[in-house]
């Protein structure tokens, strides 16, 4: 750990001797040099796939409406055919905890995968680091751009990138705030200058926050904000799949020519070109070992497999292995027959059991809402014809986008009768998309078929077309004189 | 907001405020000057157990950040309520907001009050929409005591029939609603006379509605109903003007039979209704009313 050498890839050096610095120091900026490939394209395969998603997503249609629109005014979310009301804010916990649980899984298994090719702080990063690239060449050629004078060809480039952020962030702003206003009329809106000026600060926000996050913050994201960074190496054990440099082959490292052979004068396989330095996005030096800045990413080891490639050395001198595995010489096999231990187990148990249990209850959850509420000012009555009335205000909303009908039952009584007073003639019938009733209803009991007290009744609803039915326990009360 | 008492606490909270902003101005000021002695390791020579502390320093952007928060704090501290007393340039309070949201939330709904405000009562209580709104005006505030079902219970009288204590006019509900009521019976016992005549009179009281009673006392109550006739009218049929209740109907306000009577001789009743003036808009109110008369017509 101590033999760190001075090494010309970083900009600022590491000194040789004590020196004396401040508390507060600007961040060096990192040039990461392109890499090619398994796990680069991997991070590709993601990108596209996420990315799809979210610029695709607001644009399908279902029923002849957005599929996915988070109507915060009607306080509605539609996620396709489902459509989600403020109560339902269990099923968001529960998208929580499954969200946190399966990075819990991934991290316990294979480290920082969420990290290295799902956060959109990566994904942005690299789609921001494309551009980049593409409008300022590789890291030498960024380099020497920066360091030179502004001449044409500096101005050119460098507004040519700022363009090109800009336009991506605004879109994505654009795309964000389409999952909330309907992005069909959004978009139009925008080229008609006829925003609001809610959607107008949302858009330059999120497209800011896109813009200043990836192509500024990078990686000071991961270093000093994120805290999932934080507490992932929590979920670390000696099995958990990392990114590792295998010292015991690679030292001594050490330049050497290609006809010299891997050990020549004692040497390791390393040779020293400090490619995997240059491509790490955090900037950090993956044959120190693991480190809190690594985010799992994998530049490195397809950086170092070519290199090994091209020397024509074996491949893995920087690979994806456990500690144990590292320790312990041990087979891929081997090290796969440690995946099923308990931590791995519990989480997978755990995450199953939520998973299933939220689908079944998304696909069981009735698309209309029963509210009992008994009267409490008053207990009971009795009618001039001497029955026991006990009164309930019934709120019932349609949730759904078509006119359904409903039909109430009560049960827990036999001899209880259901009576209506409200003026409208079908308090049940026809209830228009989303609307919502307060029907009352007075239940009457003829006196004496049952003892005095509180006595269990359910409010049983069908939704008519579909069969669903929800049931609400209530009381009925019979008075005791 | 003021709920200061003296001078003392205001200045108080200001100092540990602005103190609390200077401190940490000044911490960052000074720990900008410490300089770290940093060896070729990249550690400060400083070790625990051979842990060995490294030299990461904050980025300056960090710094930044820190210096916007002081002066967003400072900005907030100026426009909005925060050091004792002061009121903030603004001159914002939790309570303006809520009357503004009010005022605005009337505005929207203004219109819609109007065009019914314009009708009277009788055509609006035909409207479903407008029945719809007086509906939840009276579900959310009087169902409370006349039921969910505006049926009412003993002490709170039933809606949907046609028995007016003051009068079914819809003036006359509205004027009801607006000011509420307050329907006083003095106990009448000692006047009525001895144990028994309270038992005759009640007994001629039930046979007004024909209900059961024991005729040979109802008969021997009836003189003694001159007193009760003072209010109930001397065929028991109920004055609206001062809301006394009609005995000849089979509707019990208190209670039927002869132990609730003979209850409400000895004990009075002072039932109250509040008013709603206050809490309602003019309008509001008016829709109401319709709600609450067209309640009995069926």
């Amino acid at each position: 750990m101590s033999d760190i050498k001075e090494s010309a890839v970083i900009k600022t050096t590491i000194p040789e001797q004590e020196v004396v610095l401040s508390l507060y120091k600007s961040a060096d900026k990192i040039y990461a040099r392109s890499v090619s490939g398994i796990f680069h394209k991997w991070r590709w395969v993601m990108v596209w796939a996420t990315q799809l998603f979210f610029y695709g997503v607001p644009w399908l249609q279902w029923d002849g409406r957005q599929a996915m629109l988070f109507d915060l005014e009607a306080k509605r979310f539609y996620i396709f055919g489902l459509i989600f009301h403020p109560q339902d804010l269990i099923y968001l916990s529960f998208l929580l905890i499954v969200s946190a649980l399966a990075l819990f899984l991934f991290t316990a298994v294979a480290g920082r995968l969420w990290c290295g090719y799902t956060c959109p702080q990566t994904v942005y990063t690299e789609i921001y680091m494309w551009m980049e690239q593409k409008i300022e060449g590789d890291r030498i050629a960024r380099m020497r751009l920066d360091d030179s004078q502004w001449n044409l060809n500096k101005i050119t480039r460098k507004s040519l990138k700022q363009f090109a952020w800009i336009t991506f962030g605004l879109w994505t702003g654009v795309t964000f705030v389409g999952y909330f206003s309907p992005i069909r009329e959004l978009v139009p809106a925008i080229f008609e200058w006829q925003l609001g000026g809610w959607e107008t600060f949302w858009i330059c926000f999120y497209g800011f926050a896109t813009y200043g996050n990836a192509g500024y913050m990078r990686e000071q994201v991961c270093k000093y904000m994120c805290p999932y960074a934080r507490f992932q190496s929590a979920m670390f054990d000696g099995d958990t799949m990392t990114v590792t440099y295998d010292e015991a082959r690679g030292e001594p490292r050490g330049a050497r020519s290609k006809k010299a052979g891997e050990n020549a004068n004692g040497l390791g396989s390393c040779i020293d070109c400090s490619i995997c330095v240059q491509v790490c996005p955090t900037g950090i030096d993956i044959r120190n070992g693991l480190q809190y800045e690594c985010i799992g990413c994998g530049a490195c080891i397809d950086a170092c497999d070519d290199v090994m490639d091209k020397m024509g050395y074996a491949k893995g001198l920087i690979k994806y292995t456990t500690q144990n595995g590292l320790e312990n010489r041990w087979t891929r096999q081997q090290m796969w027959r440690r995946l099923l231990r308990p931590r791995v187990l519990v989480y997978t148990a755990i995450l199953s059991a939520l998973t299933i249990g939220m689908v079944v209850s998304l696909y069981f959850k009735p698309d209309f809402r029963l509210d009992v509420l008994r009267d409490r000012a008053m207990m009971a009555r009795y009618t001039n014809e001497g029955k026991i009335e006990n009164v309930y205000n019934l709120k019932l909303e349609n949730d759904t986008e078509t006119t359904r009908d409903y039909a109430l039952q009560v049960t827990g009584l036999p001899d209880i009768s259901v009576h209506i007073s409200d003026n409208n003639g079908q308090p049940f019938k026809g209830f228009k998309p989303f609307e919502t009733r307060n029907v009352i209803v007075e239940l009457q009991l003829p006196d004496g078929v049952t003892n005095a007290g509180s006595h269990k009744i359910y409010f049983e609803m069908t939704d008519i077309a579909s069969k669903d039915t929800i049931k609400e326990k209530s009381v009925f009360i019979v008075p005791s004189n | 907001m003021n709920d200061f008492v003296n001078g003392f606490w205001p200045i108080w909270i200001s100092t540990i405020t602005l103190g609390g902003i200077a401190f940490c101005v000044g911490l960052l000021i000074f720990a900008s000057r410490i300089k770290v002695n940093v060896q070729s390791d990249n550690t400060n020579g400083h070790e625990w157990d051979g842990i060995k502390e490294m030299n990461n320093p904050l980025p300056m952007w960090w710094v930044g950040l820190f210096i916007i928060t002081v002066i967003f704090g400072l900005a907030y501290l100026f426009l909005f309520p925060g050091l004792g007393t002061y009121n903030g340039k603004f001159g914002w309070t939790e309570v303006k907001q809520y009357e503004a949201e009010v005022a605005k939330n009337n505005e929207k709904i203004a219109p819609l009050y109007a065009k019914y405000a314009a009708m009277p009562v009788e055509e609006v209580a035909k409207i479903p929409e407008a029945r719809d709104i007086g509906k939840r005006i009276f579900l959310n505030n009087c169902a409370a005591c006349h039921g969910s079902d505006a049926k009412g219970s003993r002490g709170f009288p039933n809606l949907t029939d046609n028995d007016w204590l003051y009068g079914g006019a819809p003036d006359t509900i509205k004027l009801t609603i607006n000011n509420g009521r307050n329907g006083i019976m003095p106990p009448m016992a000692a006047a009525v006379g001895s144990e028994e005549d309270v038992k005759n009179v009640a007994n001629y009281v039930l046979s007004l509605s024909g209900s059961i009673h024991d005729s040979g006392r109802a008969n021997a109550g009836k003189e003694k109903f001159a007193v009760c006739a003072a209010c109930h009218g001397p065929e028991g049929k109920g004055n609206q003007a001062i809301g006394a209740p009609n005995l000849t109907d089979n509707i019990w306000l208190h209670g039927q039979g002869e132990a609730a009577i003979i209850k409400r001789i000895h004990e009075g009743k002072n039932n109250v209704m509040p008013a709603w003036q206050e809490k309602f808009t003019p309008e509001q109110i008016h829709l109401l009313t319709a709600y609450v008369w067209g309640l009995s017509k069926k």
